[in-house]
């Protein structure tokens, strides 16, 4: 993007009809996605309508849309905000391991692995959290429930499975990581060098010098990536439908064996046996959880997008 | 740091090659300890190596005393280091050097900690799935299979269809949209409209892109409508920003002077980007495309929704269900039915198989971009 690309100067004699007919077709292509895009919307809020007045009884025990979003909106956000707690500062190590500490020799390979990360499926990460990482976890909240036990978030009584939704907030963050890295690492390359130099050449450390050239220089970048990371935890499905025992609940408390459910987990879980009005309550929170993703990611590529312009 | 400044200021002494007669040598005791060092003491190279050393050994024997787990003793490990590294370099470089120091363990260990969950991931599957793995697992479906026995066959056929489908579907859509973006729309107000929105269609949860093509099918078709050509559609959904990002990127890093040329032959435009551009940035664009496919080849929440799951083959993209090994995964593993070791142990066969094929798709990807990569740029 950051490429200014002087438009091809076109021969001007007569429009010949090969060239109108397939600038056409690229055009029509273009429109499509614009169309798709409009498309999920309004396929969405079609059939998520007639959720809105749903009787009572309809919705799973919620009187109203409201009451059944709701909790599961709570829960989302919970879990996103635990991933990105635990994902933001590793991803940043590791981007800073990449650009800045590792020999250059090294720094390709180590990329690599990290975006084999992004490439695992989420529904095997959803298998290694329920079956791997979830039982490991359980020491761990037993020692929690007992020891800090009278924090709100850790009151227990501790999950003996590891079904919790911590165990699904780190999955999520393992999820996470990879895009926030992606990102910050090409930021803290594009650092100037020159920056850089001047800072070693008076004096600083590498610390230093991160801490004066290169974390002001990428600071809105930082905030993009996370924000990126955020939109991949809000929607993320398989991982939390797999690890996390819901029951649709609003609670901080994140070692029990009673969890808030997320939106996208909720509708994996519901959809298969659903029909009726449940199909449209669960399309309705669908829409809901489009709608923040999207307003997530189009702030992320507008801070991108003014910071690309700044630099230009 | 024990730098003194003299009274009269710093004296800075070089020290000279040439000998200098021992008479001539006036300096004494107090006149050496005045001047100021040009370097100032530093810990040896080997010294957080040394301390990590150290710190290994203590946390073994702590462990072997105590008793603890693997995951206690690597912990202490890492804390000692973090600990006594830079209360050492404290001690000798002073406070600004310690921090850097112990900013660099703990970027260090933030990546150690980043690659657990990577390497435990790919050592279970690894584990739990290579033993399954035969030919009956390959060849067969789950079709009247109860406990043990059965297969992937079906998952396997199914993936491969939806993915071709959505393929088909993205590619053609993806690369005229990057075409168009590059060749055609310049800086017009609607190609940076469809950059930006390509850039946050990205993001969309892949479960609402089986919503929509619910939703969108629902209309047509009724209530309960489960096919796989509704699975292709939400793929592809997902799948076309990924081929217009990686095509536009390619197609602007062919050089001017080849179109230039084309131009000036008196070729027309679009065979100009039919017969030269593309071509040129051939081997960039096969490699966004495979690593597209390889990413919504391990989709499952859209094709839970629209594409349903099936114990038998199925080979018809527009009726009935069709399984596919994500979704198939997904199933094995939480309603394994009742002796559940069998359905687990084909939950991890089969997530060893789609890594294989992803992380396939990937290397070969990657090889084709090292291959046929543009000489310019880069």
């Amino acid at each position: 993007m950051t490429t200014t690309t002087t438009p091809a100067r076109t021969p001007k004699p007569r429009q010949r009809r090969g060239d109108l007919v397939f600038s056409g077709i690229a055009r029509t292509a273009a429109l499509v996605i614009v169309v798709a895009l409009a498309g999920v919307a309004i396929f969405l809020t079609l059939e998520g309508l007639p959720a809105l007045d749903a009787p009572p009884g309809k919705l799973g025990g919620a009187s109203n849309i409201v009451t059944f979003i709701g909790p599961l909106l709570f829960g989302t956000l919970l879990a996103a905000l635990i991933a990105l707690v635990i994902a933001t500062p590793l991803a940043l190590g590791v981007a800073l391991v990449i650009a800045l500490y590792a020999p250059l020799r090294l720094s390709k390979p180590i990329g690599y692995v990290i975006d084999l990360l992004a490439a695992v499926p989420s529904v095997v990460y959803g298998l290694w959290g329920i079956a791997v990482l979830g039982p490991q976890l359980v020491p761990a909240y037993l020692w929690l429930d007992r020891n800090l036990g009278w924090i709100p978030f850790f009151a227990g009584p501790a999950s003996t499975t590891g079904k919790t939704i911590l165990t699904a907030g780190i999955v999520l963050a393992i999820m996470a990581l990879p895009i926030i890295t992606a990102i910050t690492r090409e930021i803290f390359t594009q650092t100037p060098t020159l920056q850089k130099e001047a800072a070693l050449a008076l004096g600083a450390t590498r610390w230093e010098m991160i801490r004066l050239s290169v974390l002001p220089y990428s600071k809105s970048g930082i905030v993009s990536a996370v924000m990126l990371g955020l939109g991949r935890a809000l929607g993320e499905t398989m991982a939390v439908a797999m690890v996390l025992s819901a029951s649709g609940v609003v609670t901080f408390n994140l070692i029990s064996n009673v969890n808030p459910s997320t939106i996208a987990a909720n509708i994996a879980l519901q959809f298969p046996e659903a029909t009726g009005l449940g199909v449209n309550a669960l399309i309705a929170s669908g829409l809901v959880l489009f709608v923040i993703t999207f307003a997530v990611n189009f702030t992320a590529r507008a801070i991108i997008a003014r910071g690309e312009r700044r630099l230009r | 740091m024990n730098v003194r400044i003299p009274p009269q200021g710093p004296r800075l002494t070089v020290k000279s090659e040439i000998e200098i007669p021992i008479g001539d040598r006036h300096e004494t005791e107090a006149d050496r300890r005045s001047h100021l060092p040009l370097t100032h003491p530093r810990l040896p190279r080997w010294a957080p190596a040394l301390v990590a050393t150290l710190a290994a050994a203590t946390s073994t024997l702590l462990a072997l005393t105590l008793g603890w787990g693997p995951i206690p003793w690597v912990l202490v490990g890492v804390l000692l280091t973090l600990v006594a590294l830079p209360l050492w370099a404290r001690a000798v470089e002073g406070s600004r050097s310690a921090k850097d120091r112990l900013v660099t363990s703990l970027v260090w260990t933030a990546f150690g900690l980043a690659l657990v969950p990577l390497v435990s991931l790919v050592w279970e599957v690894l584990g739990n799935g290579l033993g399954v793995i035969d030919a009956e697992f390959l060849t067969y479906s789950m079709r009247n299979i109860v406990g043990e026995g059965g297969g992937i066959y079906h998952a396997m056929i199914g993936t491969l269809l939806v993915t071709g489908a959505a393929a088909v579907i993205s590619i053609p859509i993806g690369l005229l949209t990057a075409i168009y973006l590059v060749e055609y729309g310049g800086t017009s107000r609607l190609a940076r409209a469809i950059t930006f929105l390509v850039d946050v269609m990205t993001g969309i949860p892949s479960i609402v892109a089986g919503l929509f093509a619910y939703a969108l099918f629902v209309l047509f078709f009724g209530e309960g409508i489960r096919f796989g050509f509704g699975g292709a559609i939400a793929l592809s959904l997902l799948m076309i920003p990924i081929v217009v990002r990686s095509g536009e990127e390619m197609l602007r890093l062919v050089p001017h002077d080849l179109r230039e040329a084309s131009y000036a032959l008196g070729v027309p435009k679009w065979r100009t980007v039919v017969k030269v551009v593309i071509p040129t940035a051939l081997g960039g664009i096969v490699t966004g495309v495979t690593l597209a496919v390889a990413r919504v080849a391990g989709e499952t929440a859209p094709l839970l929704i629209i594409a349903g799951s099936t114990d038998s083959l199925n080979l018809n993209l527009f009726g009935e269900r069709m399984m596919t090994l994500p979704v198939y995964i997904y199933y094995s593993y939480t309603q394994p039915g009742v002796p559940a070791e069998y359905g687990q142990e084909r939950a991890w066969g089969a997530a060893l198989v789609l890594i294989v094929i992803v992380m396939a798709l990937n290397l070969i990807a990657r090889a084709i971009g090292r291959r046929y990569a543009p000489k310019t740029g880069r």
